[in-house]
């Protein structure tokens, strides 16, 4: 598939996929010794995320049910989190630098499909958007600096919207 | 919890017995996820025809939740982690 991006729409892509990589990025990646990474294997490996945007690309596997759902999340959660990050990753990798023609494989169509659905996820959950965003958006005041973000979410629903059609 | 959809597939045997009270992967409604989105997922991933995907799709928007298969344990937890990829709402229930 092929789509054309100008060079301000890249940019803004790689910044946001590039955020979503460092925010699921396992905790356990970025330990520096041995004792750290020990520490943080054995403590609360099977705890939802604190951060509500986390815990939104993370869920539970299982609702009412924290036994289930915390011994499920051990054994999903870092290959999730792998799976997120390599498909940002191929997203990055197939994202030319300064815009301009992008061509997909399959391979690299769903990586992006992935990807920028991980990337609305947490903007739209840090916004807080409900399913009625565009009523959200139209209240902000002209100089509401939340009206960019908003102009950002509404972007990449477009852009989501336009790679599924491609793909159907 | 009377959302199952009125087409539900048969549960995935695996080998194993099936239980009397069959598992099931249940997508939950949020407000980020696009309606086309859901669709081509279900379709994806499950390989259900389009139709069908459009109709579970609707029971999740409209109802709040839907039941997108049945089966064996293990089987539905695969989904839900599936499903979790594609960053939809899934949990694994027994029904």
């Amino acid at each position: 598939m092929k789509a054309v991006l100008a060079a301000a729409e890249a940019s803004l892509l790689r910044s946001l996929v590039g955020q979503v990589m460092e925010l699921i990025e396992p905790e356990v990646a970025r330990a520096t010794d041995l004792d750290e990474l020990e520490a943080l294997l054995q403590a609360d490996a099977a705890q939802p995320p604190k951060d509500p945007v986390l815990a939104r690309l993370l869920p539970d596997g299982y609702k009412d049910d924290p036994d289930a759902a915390g011994e499920f999340r051990k054994y999903t959660e870092l290959t999730l989190r792998a799976a997120k990050h390599e498909s940002a990753q191929l997203m990055l990798d197939s994202l030319p630098e300064e815009g301009g023609k992008v061509q997909l494989t399959p391979e690299q169509a769903q990586a992006w499909l992935r990807s920028l659905n991980d990337v609305r996820l947490a903007l739209g959950t840090k916004l807080g958007v409900s399913e009625d965003f565009e009523a959200q958006w139209d209240r902000l005041g002209d100089n509401d600096p939340l009206r960019t973000a908003f102009e950002v979410y509404a972007w990449l629903g477009a852009v989501q919207e336009s790679l599924v059609r491609a793909l159907w | 919890m009377s959302v199952a959809p009125a087409e539900v597939d048969l549960p995935v045997g695996e080998g194993k017995l099936t239980p009397d009270k069959p598992w099931v992967t249940i997508v939950w409604n949020d407000p980020i996820n696009l309606m086309s989105y859901v669709t081509y997922v279900f379709q994806h991933v499950f390989g259900y025809p389009k139709k069908k995907a459009e109709k579970l799709m609707l029971d999740v928007h409209h109802k709040g939740k839907a039941v997108v298969a049945s089966g064996a344990r293990e089987a539905m937890e695969h989904n839900v982690e599936v499903l979790h990829g594609y960053g939809l709402w899934a949990t694994v229930h027994q029904d």
